[in-house]
């Protein structure tokens, strides 16, 4: 430990979301493969009815949003969580395809891990 | 909810059920968790319903766990399908009968397809005719097996032996419905009553004489999900909604729980033994677990049929107390007892479920 | 002296058709029931100053008496044809009616709560509507529930029938948000022991004093928002309800169980409105309402000449906004008939 930090000073990073320095490629690939997510009201209906979420911590409203704000990291270990039951499109008042989203993150995941570049139409 | 309320939404999904000459297509499961129910239903629709019922013995799985468990593509559960569809076809039959839940929506689901991206059908067409050399029609009408005794429900309760009733106090059984969420939760039209208020199980038990418990996880899946099952880390899934529903109708005391799917009669009977197990706590009456019986078995045992050749003693929950409420009359000592009237050795007694 | 037909003798129909005999036109109210005031007869207080509905039945009342127009009840419009500049209508007793002008008035049809069947509207004792709350306050009875108890806890649910492609209404009713906010409030008046939760997905207090009213409701009536859209409704064994919603600002699942339920049930286009689209040929908007020729600088014309519109046959308004809207048609209408 360096003398500074024993003395208490800490270097903070910031916890802003950055809209401006994000790596949008992952929500750009969901975007253009199901146009219903972008419609999200947030109403929470789908969080409400989530299998998933009503016993573990698991928000599956949180999935868009983390994807529209760029907030990418730990999404992959987020997604698994949904088991793909569907009930959240039964009860969505705008009818997003959530489980389709679900799949392409999974999908533009791996993409984007193995450097596909973003010009290319998946 | 009255009886008018659910007569009113049953009304909004009128579901065309074929009258005759079906093409029946069993669950791969039931055979060895309920192996009397599909016989049950056979019997019931040839003897009492006198109709047109063929058992095929080449039909296969519709591959249907298989499907939902990511490891049979589409493709390949299309031309399953358009097999079965082909085995139709060829026996002379138009209307499908479909034993299990999760085969009925497949059906579905599939032919739903097919109507929404006809270039699926013709694959379909051409890969069964490559692979098989067969040719197909779509059915004219797919019903599950429960519709099916929905629509002849009340010739049913015309040769009724039981009533749905208890013996010592006159008093309506309580009974649980418990639907298949493939049932109707993808396509509600293809449901008697749709997806939220389902009567195709609560009509037969009010026809037959009992009360429909209406709780509040009424709706609610039972929590097999081939995915909450069959992957191990999701199995507490499984568990945790079904106890959400034990929970939930406990402080109806119902008297047995009536389900129309494979998954759901599996998961509600071994489940409460599992809980016993792990949290030393039984919803029955008595430190006993509440009966879970397929709809079949309920029709045979209001019919009169012999609960032990109805594949009863195959429950992990003990059907006994329920058998002795409806007044059935029943031989203890032939519960475990072979076709050919050996006795065969019984299961051992678990401590914390009686 | 020039005539104008009027269909629909709700608030819109009302304040058109006395506006324009103001004007010296020979005016006729064409209304299919037996009763002239519309739904608003139903109604209790209205918002946001909770001023008695009795008082703007009094104002309709008095301008139907006093106002130079006939009225033709138990009346409707089977057939509409235009020749010479003048429009025929023929009504349904086969009667014809030729004028210069017709003012479509023909308002709305309240949402159907029973087709979200999963709040169980029409399934459950205790899952009642916005306008039956209304029709109940207006009646001066104790609010129970339907075994006669004084709720203790009670659920407001905003959006039913709105903003819901389940429903198929994609567009927002605008006057449910604040209706639960005036309901909430009067029945925390009535009830002072209850609690109160309005469970929105956003509130929407568009017009004048409706943030005041909602921080009233906040500040005097401790009424409980929470931002989460109900996903089901079942009922318990003590006939409570039990309801499931997300708390979106907490990001949890939320269940609780209450006493009495109430939906506020959107606005849709009236039976009569569809009505008069079909018969006189009049283009819908994508929300099913009748289209205006421009909604800025010609919202009571249509492509129809000689067929004006008020009222909320044009889409979801508020009352104080319909007698607005009905004025500024009653002016569209005269400078049409200057004109001709």
């Amino acid at each position: 430990m360096k003398a500074a930090e024993k003395f208490g000073f800490r270097v903070l990073e910031t916890r802003v979301i950055d809209l401006e320095n994000f790596d949008g490629r992952l929500l750009r690939y969901v975007h253009r493969h199901e146009k219903s997510f972008i419609t999200c009201l947030s109403c929470g209906g789908c969080t409400a009815t989530c299998s998933a979420g009503n016993l573990i911590e698991f928000n599956v409203r949180r999935i868009g949003l983390l994807l529209r704000r760029g907030e990418t990291e730990g999404l992959e270990r987020e997604i698994d969580k949904c088991m793909l039951c569907g009930k959240c499109q039964l009860v969505c008042p705008r009818g997003i395809n959530l489980r389709n989203v679900i799949m392409l993150i999974k999908k533009g995941i791996v993409k984007f891990k193995n450097g596909t570049p973003e010009k290319v139409e998946l | 909810m009255t009886e008018a309320h659910q007569s009113g939404i049953t009304g909004i999904y009128p579901k065309e059920i074929a009258a005759d000459n079906y093409y029946y297509v069993r669950s791969c499961i039931r055979q060895n968790f309920f192996p009397g129910s599909e016989t049950a239903f056979l019997k019931i629709m040839r003897n009492v319903l006198g109709k047109n019922i063929y058992d095929d013995a080449v039909h296969t799985t519709c591959t249907g766990i298989g499907y939902h468990s990511d490891i049979v593509p589409f493709e390949t559960i299309q031309t399953v399908v358009a097999r079965q569809f082909a085995l139709m076809t060829e026996k002379g039959f138009e209307n499908l009968a479909v034993s299990c839940v999760t085969s009925f929506g497949i059906y579905c689901e599939i032919v739903e397809t097919w109507k929404n991206f006809p270039e699926e059908l013709d694959k379909a067409r051409v890969n069964l005719k490559k692979a098989t050399g067969r040719e197909f029609e779509i059915p004219r009408n797919i019903a599950h097996a429960s519709d099916i005794i929905y629509k002849f429900r009340r010739e049913i309760a015309k040769e009724a032996k039981y009533s749905l009733v208890n013996c010592l106090t006159g008093e309506p059984l309580n009974l649980v419905e418990h639907i298949g969420c493939h049932y109707a939760k993808m396509f509600p039209e293809m449901g008697v009553g749709g997806a939220e208020f389902t009567s195709v199980l609560s009509s037969m038990i009010e026809i037959w004489g009992g009360a429909v418990v209406d709780y509040p996880e009424r709706r609610h899946c039972c929590g097999f999900g081939f995915r909450q099952y069959l992957i191990q880390a999701n199995r507490g899934y499984s568990i945790s909604n079904s106890r959400k529903k034990f929970e939930s109708m406990e402080p109806y005391h119902p008297d047995a729980v009536i389900c129309n799917c494979p998954g759901c009669t599996m998961f509600m009977d071994r489940w409460q033994y599992v809980i016993a197990e792990m949290e030393n706590k039984t919803y029955g009456q008595g430190g006993r677990g509440i009966p879970v019986l397929t709809y079949e078995e309920l029709a045979g045992l209001v019919l009169g049929y012999d609960p032990w050749d109805l594949g009863l003693q195959m429950h992990q929950v003990n059907s006994e107390p329920f058998l002795d409420k409806l007044g059935i009359r029943y031989i203890p000592s032939q519960k475990y007892s072979g076709k050919d009237g050996k006795i065969m050795a019984g299961p051992v007694i678990p401590a914390c479920i009686k | 002296m020039k005539s104008v037909v009027i269909i629909g003798g709700g608030v819109a129909g009302i304040e058109t058709a006395s506006a324009l005999s103001d004007f010296g036109h020979n005016v006729v109210l064409v209304e299919k029931t037996d009763s002239i005031g519309g739904k608003v007869l139903k109604w209790d207080h209205l918002f946001p100053d909770l001023k008695s509905a009795s008082e703007l039945e009094n104002y309709l009342d008095i301008k139907c008496r006093e106002g130079n127009f006939a009225i033709q009840k138990n009346t409707t419009i089977a057939q509409a044809s235009q020749s010479n500049g003048k429009w025929m209508l023929r009504t349904d007793n086969n009667r014809v009616i030729e004028t210069d002008a017709i003012v479509v008035a023909t308002g709305y049809e309240v949402f159907d709560a029973s087709r979200k069947e999963e709040y169980g509207y029409n399934i459950y004792d205790n899952v009642i509507t916005s306008v039956d709350l209304e029709e109940r306050l207006k009646s001066g009875k104790t609010i129970t529930t339907r075994a006669g108890y004084l709720p203790e806890k009670i659920g407001i649910i905003h959006c039913v029938g709105s903003r819901d492609e389940k429903s198929g209404n994609h567009y927002c009713s605008k006057v449910c948000c604040i209706t639960g906010v005036k309901q909430s409030i009067e029945l925390h008046k009535l009830l002072p022991e209850a609690e109160i939760y309005c469970f929105y997905m956003d509130l929407r207090m568009y017009g004048q004093y409706y943030e005041e009213l909602y921080r009233e409701a906040q500040e005097m009536h401790k009424i409980q928002f929470i931002r989460g859209r109900l996903s089901e409704v079942s009922e318990n064994i003590d006939k409570r309800l039990l309801i499931k919603a997300e708390d979106t600002l907490s990001g949890r699942p939320l269940k609780m169980s209450v006493d009495l339920l109430v939906l506020l049930v959107g606005m849709e286009p009236g039976k009569g409105t569809k009505s008069m689209a079909g018969i006189c040929g009049l283009e819908t908007g994508k929300d099913g309402f009748l289209k205006t020729s421009d909604m800025h600088f010609g919202n009571n014309k249509t492509g129809k000449k000689g067929i004006f519109l008020a009222g909320s046959c044009i889409g979801p308004m508020s009352i104080n906004d319909t007698i607005s809207n009905a004025r500024s048609a009653a002016l569209e209408v005269h400078n049409y008939l200057q004109t001709k």
